[in-house]
Formats: C-alpha cells, sequence, structure tokens
C-alpha cells in the first residue's frame, strides 16, 4: 500500500497555530503605482504591518544639482514628480528668485498661476483615473484622459513639452503666452465644469465607490501632523493648510478662491477634497484670465548668477501638497546644496501606521487616495 | 491657541539658557560645539533669531547644540508645528556636518528651522522620531546621504540608496 501524503489532515483546522505570512507586493505591480515595494506581513486578510520599501527609482536629483549651475538645474525639478511639475519649477525659481532678489513681472505671474492650476487640475485627473482603476472601474480613466488630453495640448504649445514643461525661468518665463493659448485655456475652462458635474453623477454620487471609500483608512489630523502629511490628506482630515493661504506665495493672495476641507478623515473625504480643488483651480483660473496683465513676461536677471551665501526655502503648494526647495549657497555660480522636500515622502511615511489592521483591498485604496508618485518619493 | 513667534522664540531662549545635560548620555564627553550659522561667510548670528520671510522663506531659526534636538522638537510639537523636513549639509571646510530640521505650522504662517552641528569625524546626534514618528524616514535618508547617525532611531539601514550601499553620496568629499 502506497502512503498517502496529508497535504490536508482532516480535524486539524480549528487547530492550526495564528500564523502570519508575508505578502510582497511590487516593485513591479499594477496596483502599486510604480515602483513601490511593500512589505506586508498579513494574518490572512489582515495586514499587521506594511513596510513600504522605496528607492527604486532613486536618481539622486540632489547631489545632480551641486554639479551644475542654478540654471541648468532647472529641468530637473520637472522630473521630480513628472505630473505636477509646474509647481515643483515654480519653487526652485522661486528661491532663486528669492535669494537673488530678482523681480518678477505681474505678467509672468499670473501666467505662471494658470499653469500651475491647469497642472494641477491635469494630475487630479490621473490620480483620478487611477484610483477608480484601483478599485476596478476601468471607464473613468478614458474620460479622465480626454479632458486632461486638452490641458496637456494647452501646455504643449507655450513651451513644446507635454510633461516636463520647464516653463518657468528665473525672473519669468521662457514664452509669452499667447492668444491661442488665452483663447483655448478660457474654451478649456467652460467645457470643464460641465464634465466636473458628470464626473460627480457618474462616479462620485456611484453607491459601489462610496461603500469602497466611505469610513476607510483613516488618517487623523494629528497623524499628519506627525508625519508631515500635506495637501488633499490634511485637508481630508479637517484642516484648512494650503501653502497658497497659509503661506501665500506669487499672486494668489489677490484670488477669490476656498479652500475645500473635509473632516471625516476617511478615503473619501479626501478624493471629495480633490474633486472640489479642480473646481476652485477653475475658478482661479478664470479670475487670472480675466486681469492678466499686459507688459513683459521676463525681468532683469543678470547673465551669470551668483546667489548671496546662506539658505533660503521657497514652498509652494504642489498637487500632492506642501513641496519645499531649501538651497544653500556658498556664493558660487552653483548651489552648495539643493533640498527637495516633497510631499509623496511624508504622506507615505504614515502608511505603516494607517495601514495597521486594514484589510488589503481597503489599504489599497486608501493607498490610491494618497495620489502616490513613486519618483517624488525616490527623487 | 496658535502660538506666535515671540512665544516661540521666548522658550528656545529659555531652553538655550538652561542647558540642563542628562549625565550618562554620550555625547556629554564632547568639547563645547561652535554655534551654527547659515552660511560660511556671515557674522555668527544669536541662537534664536527672527527672520524676514520674505527674504528667507522662514520665520525663526534657532541653533542648537546636538544634544538638545529633541527638547527642541518636543518644544515645537507641544505649539502644535508639523515636522517638514529633516536634511544634512556637509561643510567640508570647518570639518562640521549641519542637521537642519525644518517645522510648519498647519494653522498660521510660521516656518521654524531649527540647526545644529555635529564634528565631521564622529557624526552622531539623538533621534528625534520619539516626538515626531515622521521623522524616522528623514533621518533615515540623511543617514543614507550623510552618514549621520541618530542615536536610538529604530532603523538606519540604507533606505533610498540600495541595500548594500556604503557610501554617502552627498558629503562634499565623496568620489564616485
Amino acid at each position: 500500500m502506497i502512503a498517502q501524503p496529508e497535504a490536508f489532515p482532516t480535524g486539524e483546522s480549528s487547530r492550526a497555530p495564528q500564523e502570519t505570512f508575508v505578502l510582497n507586493l511590487g516593485p513591479q505591480h499594477p496596483a502599486a503605482h510604480g515602483v513601490l515595494r511593500v512589505l506586508m506581513t498579513m494574518d490572512g486578510e489582515w495586514i499587521t504591518r506594511a513596510e513600504p520599501v522605496i528607492g527604486y527609482i532613486h536618481r539622486m536629483h540632489e547631489k545632480m544639482g551641486e554639479n551644475r549651475t542654478w540654471a541648468q538645474f532647472l529641468p530637473n525639478t520637472s522630473r521630480i514628480d513628472y505630473l505636477s511639475a509646474m509647481h515643483y519649477t515654480h519653487a526652485f525659481v522661486g528661491a532663486v528668485e528669492r535669494a537673488a532678489k530678482i523681480e518678477v513681472p505681474p505678467r509672468a505671474e499670473y501666467a505662471r498661476v494658470i499653469t500651475s492650476e491647469l497642472n494641477r487640475i491635469s494630475s487630479h485627473l490621473v490620480w483620478w483615473g487611477a484610483l477608480l482603476l484601483d478599485l476596478g472601474g476601468f471607464t473613468p480613466i478614458l474620460y479622465a484622459f480626454e479632458d486632461r488630453e486638452k490641458i496637456l495640448d494647452l501646455l504643449e504649445g507655450l513651451c513644446g513639452a507635454r510633461l516636463t514643461y520647464c516653463y518657468y525661468r528665473f525672473g519669468g518665463l521662457c514664452n509669452d503666452v499667447d492668444d491661442d493659448f488665452l483663447n483655448g485655456t478660457r474654451k478649456f475652462v467652460q467645457e470643464m465644469r460641465p464634465r466636473l458635474g458628470m464626473y460627480r453623477d457618474l462616479v462620485t454620487d456611484n453607491i459601489i465607490l462610496r461603500k469602497r471609500l466611505t469610513g476607510i483608512g483613516p488618517i487623523s489630523a494629528e497623524m499628519c501632523r506627525k508625519y508631515g502629511a500635506t495637501g488633499p490628506v490634511i485637508r481630508g482630515a479637517g484642516v484648512a493648510y494650503d501653502v497658497r493661504t497659509i503661506e501665500p506665495y506669487s499672486v494668489y493672495p489677490q484670488f477669490d478662491f476656498k479652500i475645500p476641507v473635509y473632516p471625516e478623515c476617511d478615503s473619501m473625504a479626501r478624493y471629495l477634497v480633490r474633486m472640489d480643488e479642480m473646481e476652485q483651480s477653475l475658478r482661479i483660473i478664470e479670475q487670472a484670465l480675466d486681469r492678466l496683465p499686459a507688459g513683459a513676461f521676463m525681468g532683469k536677471v543678470p547673465r551669470v548668477l551668483k546667489l548671496p551665501p546662506g539658505d533660503y526655502c521657497y514652498a509652494v503648494e504642489a498637487a500632492r501638497g506642501r513641496f519645499m526647495v531649501r538651497i544653500v549657497s556658498d556664493g558660487k555660480d552653483r548651489p552648495y546644496r539643493v533640498k527637495l522636500r516633497t510631499p509623496s515622502f511624508s504622506n507615505l511615511s504614515l502608511y505603516e501606521e494607517a495601514s495597521r489592521g486594514m484589510i488589503l483591498p481597503d489599504a489599497l485604496a486608501m493607498m490610491g487616495s494618497l495620489d502616490l508618485v513613486i519618483p517624488d518619493i525616490d527623487r | 491657541m496658535s502660538p506666535s513667534l515671540d512665544r516661540i522664540s521666548e522658550r528656545f531662549i529659555q531652553l538655550l539658557g538652561a542647558t540642563a545635560v542628562p549625565t550618562g548620555s554620550a555625547l556629554t564627553e564632547r568639547a563645547p560645539l561652535p554655534v551654527p550659522s547659515a552660511g560660511p561667510a556671515q557674522a555668527a548670528p544669536g541662537p534664536v533669531q527672527g527672520v524676514d520671510h520674505a527674504l528667507k522663506g522662514f520665520d525663526l531659526n534657532v541653533a542648537v547644540s546636538p544634544r538638545q534636538v529633541v527638547l527642541a522638537a518636543e518644544i515645537l510639537d507641544q505649539e502644535g508645528f508639523a515636522l517638514d523636513a529633516i536634511t544634512g549639509v556637509d561643510w567640508l571646510a570647518q570639518g562640521e556636518m549641519e542637521i537642519v530640521y525644518d517645522f510648519f505650522h498647519p494653522a498660521i504662517s510660521l516656518h521654524v528651522a531649527v540647526r545644529t552641528r555635529v564634528p565631521r569625524a564622529e557624526p552622531e546626534l539623538p533621534t528625534i522620531s520619539s516626538v515626531f514618528p515622521g521623522a524616522n524616514w528623514h533621518e533615515r535618508e540623511t543617514h543614507d546621504f550623510f552618514g549621520i547617525r541618530f542615536l536610538g532611531h529604530p532603523n538606519l539601514a540604507p533606505f533610498l540608496l540600495p541595500e548594500d550601499a556604503t557610501f554617502h553620496p552627498l558629503r562634499k568629499d565623496y568620489q564616485p
């Protein structure tokens, strides 16, 4: 008689020890939005510990900053968070302008606001499509990319790039905003409003989406503070922290817009913050188009730029939250040190604590609601 | 009650006036460190310095000794600040490493930069991750880039660099 291996010992399952296993998610995984790896210690379907492992797309932008002149580092800033490139260039340009006391003409500041807000909408559209893809809804990303395409076309007309714009220069812009862009943007704002209404009817009010996001993935205001999480994450925790109003920069104080805040602290709150933000960005763009001053688009900038010694900071509200550049100058023509404080890094750092005790699909939905861009974390 | 610049300054001046050194600390043996400054060519500023936000991008500059960073973090934690970033600057010519802690306030425009310096030969200072858990990642990154050791840190393994990395690329004498 042949001995049968006891693959499924009967009557043993009730006495089986409580075992955990490690689930390795990523670094190549469709739900991980890029090369993010998460080591998940699972107790059945429940997460006991989720440790993000990062660095797979680390490029050391901060070292590159020390090896080139101030102007030569400018293209790098578009490649940190490639979905939110305008804001990142804005922060670096702003820091250098602050240090060198370069005056920016009002027309350039208005154009920066218009393009930054367009970029915010296009970034949120990618997030929206990707989140719903994570949740199993394929159609919305097709709608989102249709609208995003219009923004990319507009910005491509300005600076020739569709993603890594590098449109701002120290003291202004590389090109003036032309009539094609201004008329096209006006048309886009008019077209986008009904689309946002359609998104709400089609997706936001959908009962399946609500059940997947409401009450799931709590991130409190206190947790945001301890980890430095910003952007829609902290605004979805009831704190009206937005660099555009708290630490105003550029010409943002001249516009009338609301900071959407939801106090529920769940994934749905973060979702709703971003949906409302697109509406507010449209309002800012409209006001900026109406009041766009004539005049130069470039200020006076010395040919060889040398910054006075010392360190200078400049923070902006990027699509994912607070992005701060800290530059240290020793008086030479290139940076002594460039520090890039990126929002996704801080937003992901709370994931281990926030995901404890969640089931896997909910933790992935929460990850989607954080809107991570991995090159932004890894730099 | 949201904090004011004056109150924060006052609390830091109190802290820096009474420099009680805990006995038995690994950091007590060292000679007193020079007061850190923002740049090489600047006159040494006072340890607590109000800064014009329009010119520098932050509001308060606080220079502490390495063993005071946890106390400084506790003050800012009590006043409701959020952790912005932690980073290093390698001052090769002076033989020192500067560590800069940035904090922002979620309700008002107040950005505080706390800085300290350690000798390059022995870059060690306590971790603030017990006060701000978010400091864990920032300190790990600073250890990666500069080789600065944060005493008491739960895990200083390579983070953004490859897992077998033994080099610190943002040191000014780093040769690839």
